[in-house]
């Protein structure tokens, strides 16, 4: 007998133990006189429910977890390979309410291939998008980018078609396209689920933009922390190599060339900020570039550069594929189509979320993440990353889109929400903020630099209780002068942590004990 | 180290643009750290100031001048892992290896690093010993993981 089971390679199922699962499963199986075909995918993001694995049956794949390893012996017992009942058994994973739910466009087959099944990519759309900007030439597939409304997925939100339009419209000549993913945000990991589980949807993506702007040449820049989609990656660009035609000097018969390589970042927040990114890439230290030029005009080795991020550009095929307006239907207001939410920090059912814009707070906080790890209420949410605002549960219905975000001085960022239940200190956590934006600062100018150090020491003092009005007004005007004069983001934004958990947790900074 | 094996090195990076990290990410790959005397040998190689040089290593937290101990754990301190009970993690660690955040055991065995961010929020507080990750991570599984990586050598 053989069956087959899907276990996830993803990082993430990893780190909870899928790979002991894996070899327990086929370990127990083959004790037992059946064969285990093991495949690997991507995680559905139910991050909860991981090692969940599946089980190939005539009646569909069918879903168990969190299966470790210590389970399996009981789980084939009671059948687990004919899709039998059994406490863990979660049945077919789509019908699962908190996956059906769901607006999955970017993750339409994460979880559900091969990452490295080039057939199965294929079958299940891919490279559709890239076949119809090959037919519709440059102009009219920046056009649909610029129509479908995408911005930004990496924080900035800038409109993508408008950055591409600046490219196509520079003169012919040696451009780039890079892909940012040196996704450094606490609470995000979308960028790494979709290289480990569908990386040909980024290469598709940035093939599209290469077609689409007159560029022959792409360069992922990726984290050193991201092992496991280094590997993918590198592994997915040889088979688009060598399916002979999807990259290299002749894309898809068009006689266009296109071809990308991945380097690997060396431990720098700072270098997810775009002109620091392409410092880098020139295997420089990782300083930001005054603008402009925009990197769209004078970007990597001073070359009209198109620089998005993993998820913008991995979007790019469904935008293209289905055309703009399919895209454009999903959304509110100026935030158009679907975001990946990440759930993080203390949370019972983190994962992702893929939805049209404007959920709220609140409904991705209870409905998805069913309140919090510990049990307890709650107190506060980061969205965005470490330079995102604090948000306290009075502002838990705000919708997660741009403008509504921006209104109450947040951000939507990467669209990583990390909570915090009601012992979180929040003194504590701005002085954090503080010293990570010492730790990552590039030096290059002062606001960041000596703000980042003397915002962090003046917090301390605070907590010592050290001349707690003085020092906090000190906070208020280095908080000033950092988000005014600041090169880039890092000293530009981390004001915004320090200051929301200032105003919104006022009770923090004037001595409320802990928990209490 | 010899300066022969770092040219090798360059030598197979410099048909490449923008060189100089990836041929840092193999030095280290290669030799557990960026050795002192291998800075005038990529410089002389790639045909920059050793100044140029030394400014990438310094600059980038990933590149090391001294070699690791001989397991390297790293336990992210990053805002998702602090949320999940992750300050206490980074306090076990300290306390388990008798190090701070930086530094190697005395018998060589483990260096103890901070991480900001492993992209395991949803299985926070997370840790990464030698390249294998692990999330959910608690004082008893952090013990178990380092008791094996110690009778491992």
């Amino acid at each position: 007998m053989n069956v087959t089971v899907w276990v996830p390679g993803d990082a993430g199922a990893l780190a909870l133990g899928a790979q002991a699962t894996a070899q327990a499963l086929v370990a127990g199986a083959r004790a037992a006189g059946t064969e285990v075909r093991l495949r690997r995918n991507g995680s559905r993001g139910l991050y909860w429910l991981e090692p969940l694995i599946e089980v190939e049956t005539p009646a569909g794949r069918v879903a168990y977890g969190p299966v470790r390893a210590s389970d399996v012996p009981a789980l084939l017992a009671s059948g687990l390979l004919d899709g039998r009942a059994h406490p863990l058994r979660l049945g077919d994973i789509e019908q699962h309410p908190w996956l059906a739910t769901q607006q999955r466009l970017t993750f339409a087959r994460v979880g559900r291939i091969d990452p490295l099944d080039l057939a199965a990519f294929r079958a299940a759309g891919g490279y559709r998008g890239l076949a119809r900007a090959l037919e519709l030439g440059p102009e009219a597939t920046v056009n649909e980018v610029l129509e479908s409304g995408l911005r930004g997925r990496g924080g900035a939100a800038f409109p993508t078609g408008i950055k591409w339009q600046t490219v196509l419209r520079q003169p012919p000549g040696r451009k780039y396209i890079t892909c940012n993913a040196d996704e450094g945000d606490s609470g995000t990991y979308s960028d790494r689920m979709l290289m480990e589980g569908d990386p040909f949807t980024l290469i598709e993506g940035m093939t599209i933009a290469g077609v689409a702007v007159g560029a022959t040449r792409g360069y992922i820049y990726l984290r050193v922390e991201y092992p496991h989609a280094f590997r993918v990656l590198n592994a997915a660009i040889a088979k688009a190599r060598e399916a002979g035609g999807l990259l290299g000097a002749d894309v898809m018969g068009s006689g266009l060339a296109f071809d990308l390589e991945v380097r690997l970042g060396a431990g720098a927040y700072i270098c997810g900020e775009e002109t620091s990114m392409l410092e880098s890439l020139e295997g420089r230290r990782g300083e930001v570039r005054v603008r402009p030029p925009l990197p769209a005009e004078k970007g990597l080795f001073g070359a009209p550069t198109i620089v998005n991020n993993v998820i913008t550009l991995a979007t790019v095929p469904t935008i293209l594929a289905n055309g703009a307006t399919a895209y454009k239907d999903y959304g509110q207001a100026r935030s158009r189509g679907t975001l990946p939410l990440q759930l993080a920090g203390n949370i019972r059912r983190g994962g992702l979320v893929e939805r049209a814009f404007g959920l709220t707070v609140r409904e991705l906080l209870e409905d998805y993440g069913g309140g919090s790890m510990s049990g307890r209420p709650i107190r506060a949410v980061q969205i965005g990353g470490p330079l995102g605002a604090y948000l306290p549960v009075s502002q838990f219905d705000t919708p997660l889109e741009y403008e509504a975000l921006s209104a109450i001085g947040a951000l939507l960022g990467h669209g990583g929400v990390v909570a915090f239940d009601d012992t979180v200190d929040m003194l504590e956590m701005a002085r954090y903020a503080m010293e990570f934006c010492a730790i990552e600062s590039c030096g290059k100018c002062t606001p960041c630099r000596i703000g980042s150090v003397r915002g962090a020491e003046a917090l301390a003092a605070v907590g010592r209780g050290e001349d707690r009005d003085r020092q906090l007004a000190l906070v208020e005007e280095l908080c000033d002068t950092m988000l005014n004069a600041s090169l880039c983001g890092l000293g530009g934004m981390t004001p915004f942590p320090v200051q929301s958990a200032m105003k919104h947790f006022a009770e923090d900074f004037r001595g409320r004990t802990r928990g209490g | 180290m010899n300066e022969q094996s770092i040219l090798a090195i360059v030598e197979r990076h410099r048909h490449r643009d923008g060189p100089l990290i990836e041929v840092l990410h193999e030095v280290q790959e290669q030799f557990g750290c960026i050795p002192a005397g291998a800075v005038a040998a990529i410089a002389r190689g790639l045909n920059l100031s050793r100044a140029e040089v030394h400014g990438v290593v310094s600059f980038y937290h990933h590149f090391r001048t001294r070699p690791a101990g001989r397991h390297l754990l790293q336990v992210c301190r990053a805002e998702s892992c602090q949320a999940a009970g992750g300050r206490a993690i980074e306090a076990h660690a300290k306390q388990r290896l008798g190090i701070d955040f930086g530094q190697t055991t005395a018998d060589g065995r483990f260096t103890l690093e901070a991480v900001y961010c492993l992209g395991l929020c949803a299985c926070s507080p997370a840790a990464m010993l030698d390249h294998e990750v692990h999330g959910r991570v608690t004082r008893e599984s952090l013990d178990a993981l380092v008791d094996a990586a110690a009778k491992a050598g």
